[in-house]
Parts: C-alpha cells; structure tokens; sequence
C-alpha cells in the first residue's frame, strides 16, 4: 500500500514539477520582447508539454509533441523570423489592461466550469467509458495489433486520418502558393547561395563532422518510427516529420542548395501528393474488392477472423501518411528557406 | 476539500496555462508572438483532453503480457467467448453508473451545505471506481488509458503545425507588402492609404493602387 502511495506522490511531484517550468516558460514568453528568444521558448514549452504527456500514459501524442511542436514547428518558426524581424515592439502599458480584463473573465468562468468535470483520473467517467473502452476490446479481435492508438487512427477512424492528411497536403501548396516554390530563389543567385553555404560550413567545422554520420542515423530512426507504429509508440505522422527533419538539418548545416541537391523540391512536392493518393487509393481499393471505403477487411476477401487485411491495410496508409507529411514539410520548409536571399536589404 | 481541489488542480493549472496563452495571442501586436501564443494555447487544450483521458492505475493504450494479440493468436474460439463476456460486463457498469449518477442528481437537488457536496462526490465516485475497475478487469490483465482522445490530439497537433506553417506564410507576405508585422503599424498604414484614395482624383487613385501593388 505505502509503495502505491509513493507512486502517487511520485507522479504528483512530477506534475507539480512540470507544470511550474511550464508556467515560467509561458510567463517569460509573454513578458519578452526578443523573437529568438520566444521562439526556442516555445520550443522548450512544447517539450515541456511532451513529457507531461509521458506522465499522462498518452506516448503517441507526447511523441508527436516533440517532433512536429518542438521540432518541426522551431524550425517554421525561425524560417518565418529571418524573413520578417527579430524582435517584437513592446506592449503599450495602458492597451494590456483590457486583454488582461477578458482573459482573467475568461479564466474565471472555465474554472467555474471546472468545477462539475470528473475528478483526474476517474476511470468511470462519461469521456472514459463508452467508445474508448469498446476501441480497446474490440482491437484485439478486429484489428490484431497490440498498439490501439495506431488501431484507432489507421483503421477506425481511417477516414478522419485520410481528412487530415489531405490537411496537411493542401497546407503545403497553400505555403508554395504563398511564398513560391524554393528553387526558384536558388536558380536566381545559385552562386550566393552556395558560398554562403560553404563558408557556412567553414565556421562550424565540429558541427558539420559531427552531423554527418548523425543524420543517416536520424532517418533510421524514423524509418523504426515508421514500421514499429503497430507495436509500439509512433506511425506515419511522427515519422514523416522525422525524415523530414533531417533534411532541414542538412540544410541548416550543409547550406540549402546542398539539400535541395539531395532532396529536390519537386520531388519533395511530388511524395505529398503521391502520400495522400496512396492512402486513398486503400480505399478505392476495398471498394473494389466490395467492401466500404477504407474496410481493410475486404481487400483479401479474408474470412472473419483473419487479420491479413488489416495488417497491410494499415502498414499501406502509414506509408501514405508518412510519404505526404515528410514531403509537405519539407516542401513548406523550402517555401520559406528559398525566399530568404530575396530580402535582406532593408533594416536588420 | 483539500481532495477536492487536489482532485482538480491540473484543470485549473491547465486553464491558467491556456489565459496566458490566450494573453499573448491577442495582447501584442506583434504577429509572429500572437502565432506562438496561439500555439500555447493549443498546446493547453491538448494538456487539457490528454488529462481527461488519463485512468488511475493504468498505463499507455498499448497491449502488452497477455493482452497482446500476439500471445493470444492461435485459439480463436477462446477468444470470441472471452470477447462475449467482456461486452457483457461493460454493459453491467454501465448500468452501475447510471445509477450512481441518478444518486448523484438526487442529493444534488437537495439543500445541502457546501461541505457535504464534494464527500458525497467522492463516495459516488469511489463506487463508480470499483464498478468501472471491474469492467476494466473483464477484458485484460492491466488496466489501459483512454485511447480515443490520444487519437484526436495526435492529428491536431500535426493539423495544427500545417495550419501555423499557413499563417506563417502569410506573414511572411505582410512583411514584404508593409515592410512591418506590427499590427498597429500596419493599420496605420490601411487607414492613410485609404484615406488618400478618398481625397484624390479617379485617375490617380487607379495609378496609386497599381504603384501598391
């Protein structure tokens, strides 16, 4: 019994813990005024947030936290700052008083609100009930894989996952439509580009020797994301923010043309669309084996029982999920990289 | 009192987080900091339905030991009759919950001191807790978190990063348009533009618009 206690207070120790390094990182965002500095704040609340989730048993989401919040959402942030300003003008004192005003109202009614939720942790409680718990007994027979959150988002909810990725996907023309497609910058000043990047290198010498053998080592590790999402945490979407990571990294270490030669943005563009026409093409595939649309179980005609269908039904939308996340971010990230050398004229 | 607010001060510590995040997305008139503020308070709401899925005593909505379908392969039959009894249960504490929460309205709708409420919650909710523990012991060995929330928030968190990358890129235009993301700044500059185009003549304001561009 005393060992369950100290569980308890273990855990409602790291809570404690963790929520105060939260609350100063939100206070100091709120409080300052230089860019950089809010932005890898930002980034240090997003991983703050992801061991939290570790201690709330939701490793998936923790797991997609700190790659897509702490990784990939710096990086956007950091490209978004190099081509607007690097600081922000500070608040006038008189125009805080009325945001202040509505978010403590705010504040106040949702914590009157609170008051008739379920307590933390209540397993008998209407969110934990119902369709959670019939996923989770239900996966064992229907779906045959032991992680039910992958259950869960490749196959129940297939449709919805589909709708996301098609998110993802039009975020990505939506940015190239924006800011231009990447190498179009480069053609422009190939030379500029290429100095920089090599004199670049010639400054960080540690840092480029060093991330060399790491990044082979970073895209294997999001190939593991990738084909052990059924069996432990992780699937598409936190691996195809990983791979595409790491060729953000050889762009930030090697120069952006080194990258652009290694993955070209057209082919980067191209995996997207192709991501999401695959994971599509799943399901015009079980309609014509005369199943409903993403029904993993009719793409063999498998008997009841049979688990064949939803094994590569699954392993086949990962693949689409993964294809079209790792090319949109990477296509976004070059949106924003390619359009640097443009300006940089006026007063920074 | 003291459990009741133990009980839910992750709630409130959560809310707190979320009006700072709400502060700094429409406090400044930076555009950039109102985008990271946006993404705190995002990040808060996922705390928030991560919080609500968490069950006492269970772990990640992974299967493991024997509930792996893995160890279990091989004997279907077995497994269809363990299946029929597991909803069965489900359905029995759902009933049991039922009536605890039919309990509940009921002394709710008495005169009672504040004082009384939050034990009285607590005692319905211990025997929820055993009902619920039961049904959670039918199908498996240990006891798993919700996974359905952890679902939702996996894909609105990469929606929410497509959507940032979106308003990122706007930004980005502002910039090259106005040569400011002050949001003040940038109005001031709207309301002088338009109010030229109000003093001039028809013919200028066409060559105004085309130099804007």
């Amino acid at each position: 019994m005393t060992s369950v206690l100290d569980t308890v207070l273990a855990i409602d120790l790291l809570n404690i813990m963790l929520l105060t390094v939260l609350f100063m990182t939100a206070i100091a965002v709120a409080r300052m005024n230089s860019l950089f500095a809010i932005v890898m704040l930002s980034g240090v609340f997003s991983l703050t947030s992801a061991t939290w989730f570790v201690a709330l048993d939701a490793v998936d989401v923790a797991f997609t936290e700190a790659s897509v919040g702490a990784g990939i959402s710096t990086a956007l942030f950091l490209g978004a700052m190099l081509l607007t300003a690097r600081s922000a003008k500070p608040v006038r004192r008189e125009a805080q008083l009325l945001p202040l005003l509505v978010v403590v109202a705010t504040g106040a009614v949702l914590i009157y609100a609170s008051l008739d939720l379920p307590q933390f942790g209540d397993p008998a409680s209407p969110a934990n009930t119902y369709v959670g718990v019939s996923y989770l007994e239900r996966t064992v027979d229907e779906i045959g894989i032991p992680n039910v959150v992958t259950a869960v988002l490749a196959s129940y909810r297939g449709f919805d996952t589909l709708g996301e990725v098609g998110v993802v996907y039009s975020a990505g023309l939506a940015v190239v439509l924006l800011l231009g497609i990447g190498e179009r910058s480069l053609g422009a000043n190939p030379h500029k580009l290429d100095e920089s990047g090599q004199s670049e290198g010639d400054h960080h010498v540690v840092l480029r020797v060093v991330s060399k053998p790491l990044l082979p080592i970073v895209v294997l590790f999001g190939l593991y994301v990738q084909f052990h999402g059924d069996f432990g945490p992780g699937g598409g979407f936190q691996a195809g923010v990983i791979l595409a990571v790491s060729v953000i990294l050889h762009a930030l270490i090697f120069g952006l043309g080194a990258a652009m030669r290694a993955v070209s943005p057209g082919f980067a563009r191209g995996l997207a669309g192709f991501g999401f026409l695959l994971y599509a093409g799943i399901g015009v595939w079980a309609l014509a084996m005369g199943g409903d649309f993403l029904d993993y179980d009719a793409l063999f005609n498998e008997p009841p029982g049979g688990h064949l269908g939803q094994h590569w039904g699954i392993i086949l939308i990962e693949l689409g999920v993964l294809f079209a996340v790792a090319g949109s971010m990477v296509a976004i990230f070059y949106a924003f990289a390619g359009r640097v050398s443009e300006i940089r004229d006026e007063d920074w | 009192m003291a459990e009741f607010i133990l009980e839910r001060g992750n709630y409130w510590a959560i809310v707190g987080l979320m009006m700072i995040g709400l502060y700094i997305a429409f406090s400044p008139t930076n555009l950039i900091k109102r985008l990271i503020g946006l993404g705190m308070f995002q990040t808060s709401i996922i705390l928030f339905y991560i919080t609500l899925a968490r069950i006492d005593g269970g772990t990640a909505p992974i299967l493991y030991g024997v509930d792996d379908p893995k160890a279990q392969g091989g004997h279907g039959g077995h497994e269809d009759a363990g299946h029929g009894e597991t909803t069965h249960g489900e359905t029995g504490s759902g009933e049991a919950g039922l009536d605890a929460l039919a309990g509940h309205d009921a002394s709710a709708g008495q005169p009672v001191d504040a004082q009384d409420v939050p034990e009285a919650l607590q005692h319905i909710a211990e025997s929820a807790h055993d009902a619920a523990a039961a049904a959670h012991g039918a199908g498996f060995e240990h006891v798993y978190s919700n996974p359905l929330p952890h679902v939702l928030m996996l894909t609105a968190i990469v929606v929410g990063v497509a959507t940032l990358a979106v308003g990122l890129g706007i930004i980005a235009r502002i910039r090259e348009a106005y040569g400011t993301i002050e949001m003040d700044e940038i109005r001031a500059m709207d309301i002088e533009l338009a109010l030229s185009e109000v003093s001039e003549q028809p013919g200028e304001q066409t060559v105004e618009k085309g130099a804007g561009v």
